[in-house]
């Protein structure tokens, strides 16, 4: 079977993993399943990982990438590790608001401003 | 040879949104295939100048009520299809959209902003559908969900 395509980018900056997603859509299970272990295998390559997770491109967010989105919280905060989310856009920081897991994540304006004391 | 159940059965009765207008896509229940009706009712949604906002609600409530239909009705077996059943115009964009399965109760769907429940990694595609259209009505014991975005 032919490896999953990247639905991430990854670049280093003062030792946070800063992870831009390539997809407008984070919507269907199967893409969401394999960015999911994507997401994974970044958080499990260093210890305490500091993660920052870029929104810039993504326009459509759905209740499973939401889930994806709480399974890595879970699995970043059991390595004492930290992660912010930033670039969301209006519309789908509404989805986050309604479900009210804007008071749960570390939403942050930028990159820039996530950077900051993480 | 199965026995037909309930839901075959109701699968086969022509549905009250049958009437000339409403379109009608059947797709087997894997979720590559759930992703088919999508380009098509977009299309038409855009052909009626729909504005950004309500493309977006659309968009996100069908992506959620097909991963209920294929994940939670068809429980993942691709032999089951779900029918989708749309209609647009001027007014108003209606979505029908029904799977092979047993149903559900929605009432007894819990609410995920609970305290206890809100960092559960499931659950919420009931109330964003809620949230983002303008009527959200289960039918046929839950087999089938009825979704409505008027033009604002």
């Amino acid at each position: 079977m032919p490896a999953a395509e990247s639905h991430i980018n990854v670049t280093k900056r003062d030792g946070v993993d800063v992870v831009e997603f390539v997809d407008r859509k984070i919507l269907d299970e199967l893409s969401i399943s394999e960015l999911g272990d994507q997401l994974r295998t970044v958080a499990d390559a260093t210890p305490a990982v500091r993660l920052i997770l870029d929104f810039a491109r993504v326009e459509h967010l759905s209740s499973a990438a939401l889930g994806m989105l709480i399974t890595l919280d879970k699995l970043v905060k059991e390595r004492n590790g930290k992660l912010r989310l930033c670039n969301i856009n209006p519309q789908i920081f509404e989805v986050f608001k309604i479900t009210r897991l804007n008071k749960m994540f570390e939403i942050r304006k930028s990159v820039d401003d996530a950077m900051i004391g993480l | 040879m199965r026995a037909a159940n309930r839901s075959d059965l109701l699968m086969d009765q022509p549905l009250p949104h049958n009437e000339p207008g409403f379109r009608e896509v059947r797709v087997s229940s894997t979720y590559r295939d759930a992703k088919l009706p999508e380009k098509d009712i977009l299309k038409e949604v855009e052909q009626y100048g729909y504005d950004e906002d309500a493309t977006f609600a659309i968009k996100l409530a069908l992506e959620e009520a097909m991963t209920n239909a294929v994940k939670h009705g068809n429980r993942n077996d691709p032999s089951k299809c779900v029918i989708v059943r749309y209609a647009v115009d001027d007014h108003r964009v209606v979505i029908c959209i029904r799977d092979q399965g047993t149903g559900f109760t929605p009432e007894a769907v819990p609410d995920p902003t609970e305290p206890d429940r809100l960092m559960l990694p499931s659950g919420r595609g009931i109330m964003l559908m809620k949230a983002y259209m303008d009527e959200v009505e289960y039918r046929h014991d839950g087999t089938e969900v009825y979704l409505v975005k008027r033009r604002k």
